[in-house]
This record gives C-alpha cells, structure tokens and sequence, in this order.
C-alpha cells in the first residue's frame, strides 16, 4: 500500500516539477510576439504529447482561450494529443524515398507488428508512422526510428532493424 | 571580443590562418546530414582519438564541417594539402588512412572517390567530374570549414561584404543586387533587388526581413546543407537585406524537421551577438539588427509566404489574401520582405565582388548559380552547384554519374509536388527559369528527382496529390475539394478502374484549380498531373485500356507468374498463399490462379529460387 502511494506521489512530482518548466518556459516568450507555437513545441518536448490539460495550461497562461490553442495544436502535423510509444518509426514518402521502395517498408512494418500507420503495439512500444521528408534524400529510403536515420534501408532489413531496439530492453 | 570595422576583421583572420597553417596536414571529417546517418561522429570522434594515440596532434589538424555534397557515400573525408577526396570512411578505414595516407604518404586509391562514369577511382577532389563542373557562390564555404568557427567563417572572407554594404546607403546596395539579375532561388523566381526596392521605399519605422527555411519540397535538401555547413552566410546575407530595407529584426522559419540546422543557426546567432555582428551598432555603425529563428511544426503549406508569416505569429498557417502584399503590411503588419536561404547565400559575394561579376555567370535573364539536391534513381545523389543554363544531361550524366544499375532514364521531376517532369527528349534543355516554364515544370527551389524506367508516372502524379491533399490548409475549396476530386480519379485509374474521359475531367479540373485557387500551393498542386499526361500519355491509356501498369509499380495492375523453368515445386508459395490460389504438387511445377490472386507478393518473398516474377 505505501508503495503505491509512494508511486503517486512520484508521480505527481513529476508532474508538477514539468508544469514548472512550461511555466518557466511560457515567462521566458513573454513580451515577443506570437510565441505560441513555440511555446507548444516546448510543451511537447516535456510532456511527450500535449494533452488537454496542457493546452489548457498554456491557454491561460498566455492569456488564450484553450479554443484558439487547440487550433493552432491540431492544425500542425507535429503536435500529437496522444501519448508517444517507446519507440517511434517513421518511414519517410518524400519523393526521393518513395521512387526508391518506401511503399514497400511501409507495407513489410505493418505485416511485421501487426499494426496499421499511425496505430501503436498492444505493449505501446512500436509505433509506425509516414513522415514527410527528412532532407536525407541521398540515403533513400530511409526509416528514421526515434532520432536515428536508418539509410537505404530493403524490406529484409526491417526486422533486424526491430531487433535493435527490443534487443536493446532486454 | 567585438568586431568593430574591417580592421579587427583582417586580425581574426590572420590569426585564424596562422594557427591551421603550422599544420602538416588537415583532415576535414563531412558533418552533412547525409554523412550524420551515415556516423560520421564515429569516425571523427576515432580520427581525433587515433590522431593523439599517435601523436599526431601537433601536425594534423581534424576539422568538422558542412555539407561536402556526395551524400550517399558518407562518411565522406578530405584531406589536404593533397586533397585526396575518401569515401564511405568508417573508424576502421579511418585508421587505414591516417596510417598510410598521413603518415606513410601513401594515398588509398581504393578508399576514393569511385567515379561511376567513367568507371574509375579519382583520389583528387579537383579531378572528381562532380565537383570540377561546379562552380560555387552559395556553397563557396559550405563544407570546407568548421561550420561553428566564426573565424574560419572570417578568414574566407566573411563579413567583409556586411562592412562593406554598411559603408554604402540602402539605394546603392538595392542597386547592386537589382544589376546583379539575381531572382528569388525559393521557386518562383521575383527578381529580389525589385522586391528589396519595394521594402526599402515601404514607410514605417518597424519593418521585418525573413528567410524561408521551410525547405518543404519532399526532395529537396539544399537549404538544410547551407544553413548547417554555414551558418554564419545566412546572417550576413539578411543582416545586409535588413539594412537595405531599414528592418531592425529578421526571422528565419525554419521547419521542425531540421533539429541539427536549427541548433547550428542559434549557436551561430550566438557566437555573432558575442562579436557584434548582431545587435546594437553592428560593426561599429549606427545600424541595429538582430535575428530570431522561429521552428516551424510539419506544415507544408507554411512555405507559402503569407502562411508563414501567419505561423511565425504563432497562428495555424493558413494563406492570407493578396493584396496587400507583405511588403505593404506583412509579419505583425509591418512591411514585410521575405526571401528563400539560398537567395541570401548569393548576397555576400554580390556586394563583394559586384553585379556585373555575378551576373557573368547565368544565361538570358537567369543569372549566377543554382543549388540542386540530385537525390532518386542517380549515382552521384547529394547537393551540387552549376551555372544557370547547363543542360540537364549534363547536370545528371557527368555530375550526377549517371542512372543507377544501369537503368534506363525516365524523367527528371523538377520542382516538386509544384513542378513537372523533363523527358529524354528534352534532357538538353537549358536549365533556366524560362526554359523549365516553357517546358511546363518550373525551377522550384532545387529539389530534382531522377526516375529510371521502374517508375510509374501515374502512380508519381498520384503521389503528389496525395502529398497535396494531406497538405491542403482547407482554406479555399479548389484546393481543399479540387485535388481531393483529382485524387481519387488517380486512384482509380491506378487500380484499373479508370475510363478514358478520366484523362480530361483531370485536365479540366487542373486548370480550374490552377486559375482559382487562392495561394501558390493550390495554383500549382495540378502541376504534376498535368505535365505527366502531357508527356506519358500513353501511360495513363495503359492504365485504363490495356489494364497494365507497364512499369510494374501498381499492385492492382501487377500479375504473378511462377516461370515453369525454375520451379523446383518445393510448395513453400502455395503454403504461404494466403488466398490458396496456387497450384501444383511436392516437385511438380507450380501456377497462379490469375482470377483468385489478391497480387499481395507473399510468394515472391517466400520463393527461394526467384521463380516467381512480377509483370
């Protein structure tokens, strides 16, 4: 019992101590102008994603309605409202990497982790998504997991490549 | 310290060169974005350690840089003085070379540079056709020094143009770049000494100037190797465009897919703010400026100059209406002038070395030089530098080494999902601002993919508009609804349930969208379909009568044959079919079942003995 609760009370710890660093972060733009994203990527960055919560702590405290902040949020492609897995894949479809087979990793992940694109493993460990392009298109096709480019990469490579990381827990 | 006037510059500079010049040897270790995927930190961080196991550190000097262009062959090394050019060099040729090359002063010719063309290893970088057809104004630096060094940055002669230019009033300098001929490099090609003027003659006390890194083409890279090889060119190329127009505060939007570009410019901006080169009274003038990066957050429409101006103010980046342009009221409503990275890359050597020099290079009204990223279906991808007006074989076959595997050309898309494709028959083609338009693809703002024969086109066309409509703001109907209409009339017709009056509701469609959509991106998302029907016609009939997609990339349209010759009927396809639609006994040769096959290829991954092919 005094485990759990010594759990939670980590817990709440942390989530204070990061409301802190936002709040911190939020003081630091105050006085330039139309800081707003910046200041969601900053969010991002502590939360991991930015729930509810979040942009509503932000809208307050940057003195916008929690509407005009969930605009903004939902408008751009790297704001996520959902919880981010252990380990993110990003297979890019730019130009240069689908001429070169990034249809054919897209479709080799999804058989392999039994999940479709944008979807997380049942562990919450792997989750596949298309990413626009990440500028390594003399590499094509790439398969970026987390912040690890992975070059010139065939459909046989994929699950040595998963290897690496579940490997790496064990 | 602070630098005051052009005096304290030459005594940085003279350092700067003291110091390297006691130097043996120096080893420049690429730190491009292609050679960090390729670890390029592995070897310089063994290169440094190697080095001092060897004693070495007295005589070698092991520098880091930017982007040295040969992207897919990294980690990519340079050592001079003999400027023996070495690829794909990992911690254990690293040590080979440091031991032969360094200290025996015998080069490796087998780690060099492989020339596909010509069929042959080139040690010297000044032999290597890729980089001795280039000529450099906006990579002059990029990739030859340490790109966190203000005084390497210095010693090539850097702000010695914004000392200059501070000498000289506003009118002069938009003069000079006005003769230079120099356009916009983001696509659209505006000449930027009429924009400048159009700022500089803007009332108002508060003006801003912005550099467009929202480098979005999907295959264009250019922008991302300028600014994280040299950084310190970015700053002195808006810090003069700032003064011009009489803007006190320059942004640069920059997207959030660039981590190691926008932690280089801040340190940059940085370093500059320590040596007054940002600030108050910039070099010893009366002249205030400072920059501020704003990131992006994975929108491409905020390419869009008015959707960026509404993303830098932190609102979702959607277009506004023209007019009034941003010169008239832009960024917080002031007057506005934004320019693509590559355009402020030129400005430098422009006020140094003058306009009639720069305007030398170039042909009609397309003056100076053009960075492309070479990425696709080519030997040599990676970021080059040529002359306006080289013809595009030149540009693909001697820099570009060729078509990989010895595939057969197909098209080279040029400008991305806003641009069009060249075909063989026009590969002579000049590359130019005109020429392209006239050939119905537009300059864009580098990025030139190679297709070989293994590409389908009506599967590429249906690719951008995919890119399109996950892009589309949703702001304006043509493009909102428009390409989505366009989209789905693709997907048809890649699945083979296209009709032949398909071909002209798309062309019908396209051009409403391009006459009626509300900014750059809309007006030109038809572009790829409409330059794909015009030149592989054909293709698309394919696709709808004969029900085959001749390049063997649609799956709907692909079949499956196992060929009788090589089938050993070990049955391992027909085990793993999911649908049971293959036939035939233990050792007896195997078929497909045409009408129950779902053409999902496990049997191709399952064959052992490539028995079965795709047609």
């Amino acid at each position: 019992m005094s485990d759990v609760v010594k759990t939670l009370t980590a817990e709440e710890l942390e989530r204070r101590a990061n409301y802190e660093k936002l709040a911190n972060v939020i003081d630091l733009y105050s006085g330039k102008e139309g800081c707003l994203i910046q200041v969601l990527h900053a969010a991002q960055d502590i939360f991991g994603y930015l729930p509810y919560e979040v942009q509503q702590f932000v809208a307050d405290n940057m003195g916008f309605s929690v509407s005009h902040v969930s605009s903004v949020s939902s408008f751009y492609s790297f704001f996520s409202t959902t919880p981010k897995t252990k380990h993110e894949i990003k297979v890019c479809l730019g130009t240069a990497c689908y001429v070169r087979g990034g249809k054919a990793l897209v479709e080799k992940l999804q058989e392999l982790l039994g999940i479709g694109i944008g979807e997380a493993t049942s562990d919450n460990f792997f989750s596949i998504h298309i990413t626009r392009c990440v500028g390594a298109c003399g590499l094509a096709p790439v398969v970026v997991v987390d912040e690890d480019v992975h070059k010139q990469v065939k459909p046989g490579d994929l699950a040595g490549i998963l290897e690496q990381y579940r490997g790496a827990e064990v | 310290m602070r630098i005051n006037d052009v005096k304290d510059l030459k005594k940085i500079a003279d350092r700067y060169l003291a110091e390297v010049g006691k130097y043996e040897h120096t080893i420049y270790v690429c730190g491009g974005g292609g050679c960090l995927s390729s670890k390029c930190q592995d070897t310089k961080a063994f290169i440094d350690s190697y080095i001092k196991y060897r004693g070495l550190s007295e005589k070698v000097n092991v520098v880091f840089t930017g982007c040295m262009g040969t992207c897919a062959m990294g980690p990519v090394v340079l050592i001079e003085p003999e400027r023996t050019y070495y690829v794909h060099v990992t911690p254990e040729r690293a040590k080979d070379i440091i031991d032969s090359h360094v200290i025996a002063g015998d080069v490796i010719e087998e780690y060099t540079f492989f020339d596909n063309a010509l069929g042959k290893h080139i040690p010297c970088i000044d032999d290597i056709p890729f980089f001795s057809e280039q000529v450099q104004i906006v990579l002059n630096k990029c990739g030859k020094i340490p790109f966190d060094s203000i005084e390497a940055y210095v010693a090539k002669g850097g702000f010695t143009a914004e000392a200059k230019a501070l000498g000289m009033t506003p009118e002069e300098i938009v003069d000079e770049v006005t003769r230079s001929g120099l356009r916009g490099r983001g696509g659209a090609g505006f000449p930027t000494g009429i924009k400048w003027s159009a700022g500089m003659k803007a009332p108002g006390e508060n003006k801003c100037i912005v550099c467009n890194a929202d480098e979005g083409d999907p295959g264009a890279f250019m922008d991302r190797s300028a600014i994280e090889g040299d950084p310190f060119c970015l700053i002195e190329g808006m810090t003069i465009g700032g003064y011009a127009i009489g803007a006190k505060q320059g942004y640069v939007y920059c997207r959030a897919e660039y981590p190691i570009a926008i932690e280089r410019f801040n340190k940059a901006v940085e370093i500059a703010r320590e040596y007054g080169l940002l600030g108050r009274n910039i070099l010893g003038s009366h002249f205030d400026f400072d920059i501020e990066l704003r990131i992006g957050a994975g929108a491409f429409v905020c390419g869009e100059e008015t959707a960026l101006m509404e993303s830098i103010e932190g609102d979702r980046g959607e277009p506004r209406q023209k007019p009034p342009f941003p010169f008239e009221s832009g960024l917080f409503g002031y007057p506005t002038i934004i320019n693509n990275v590559e355009t402020y890359y030129n400005i430098a050597e422009i006020i140094n070395k003058g306009a009639d020099w720069f305007a030398s290079y170039g042909v009609g009204r397309s003056k100076g030089t053009k960075v492309f990223a070479l990425a696709g279906d080519v030997v040599n991808t990676g970021i080059v530098e040529v002359p306006m007006g080289m013809p595009l074989r030149k540009l693909i076959y001697e820099i570009g080494g060729g078509i990989t595997d010895g595939k057969a050309f197909k098209a080279a898309q040029i400008g991305g999902p806003s641009g069009g494709c060249i075909t063989e028959q026009n590969l002579d083609t000049p590359v130019d601002y005109e020429s392209l338009t006239a050939l119905g693809a537009i300059m864009g703002s580098g990025g030139l993919i190679v297709m070989s024969e293994d590409t389908c086109m009506v599967d590429t066309a249906r690719f951008f508009l995919q890119f399109i409509q996950d892009e589309s703001c949703g702001k304006c109907t043509p493009c909102r609804v428009g390409t989505k209409r366009m989209l789905e009339i693709l997907e048809r017709i890649v699945s083979g349930k296209g009709t032949l009056e398909d071909i002209d509701t798309l062309n019908g469609l396209a051009n409403v969208i391009k006459d009626t959509a509300m900014c750059g991106l809309g007006q030109t998302a038809p572009n790829p379909v409409l330059s794909t029907i015009a030149n592989f016609r054909e293709e698309y009939e394919a696709h709808i009568v004969d029900k085959v997609c001749p390049a063997h990339i649609c799956s709907a349209l692909a079949k499956y044959y196992i060929v009788p010759e090589l089938c050993k009927g070990c049955t391992l396809c027909a085990r793993n079919c999911p649908v049971y639609c293959i036939n035939g006994k233990a050792k007896t040769i195997h078929t497909i079942d045409q009408d129950k096959c779902i053409k999902c290829g496990t049997c191709i991954s399952n064959c052992s003995f490539g028995a079965i092919v795709r047609k």
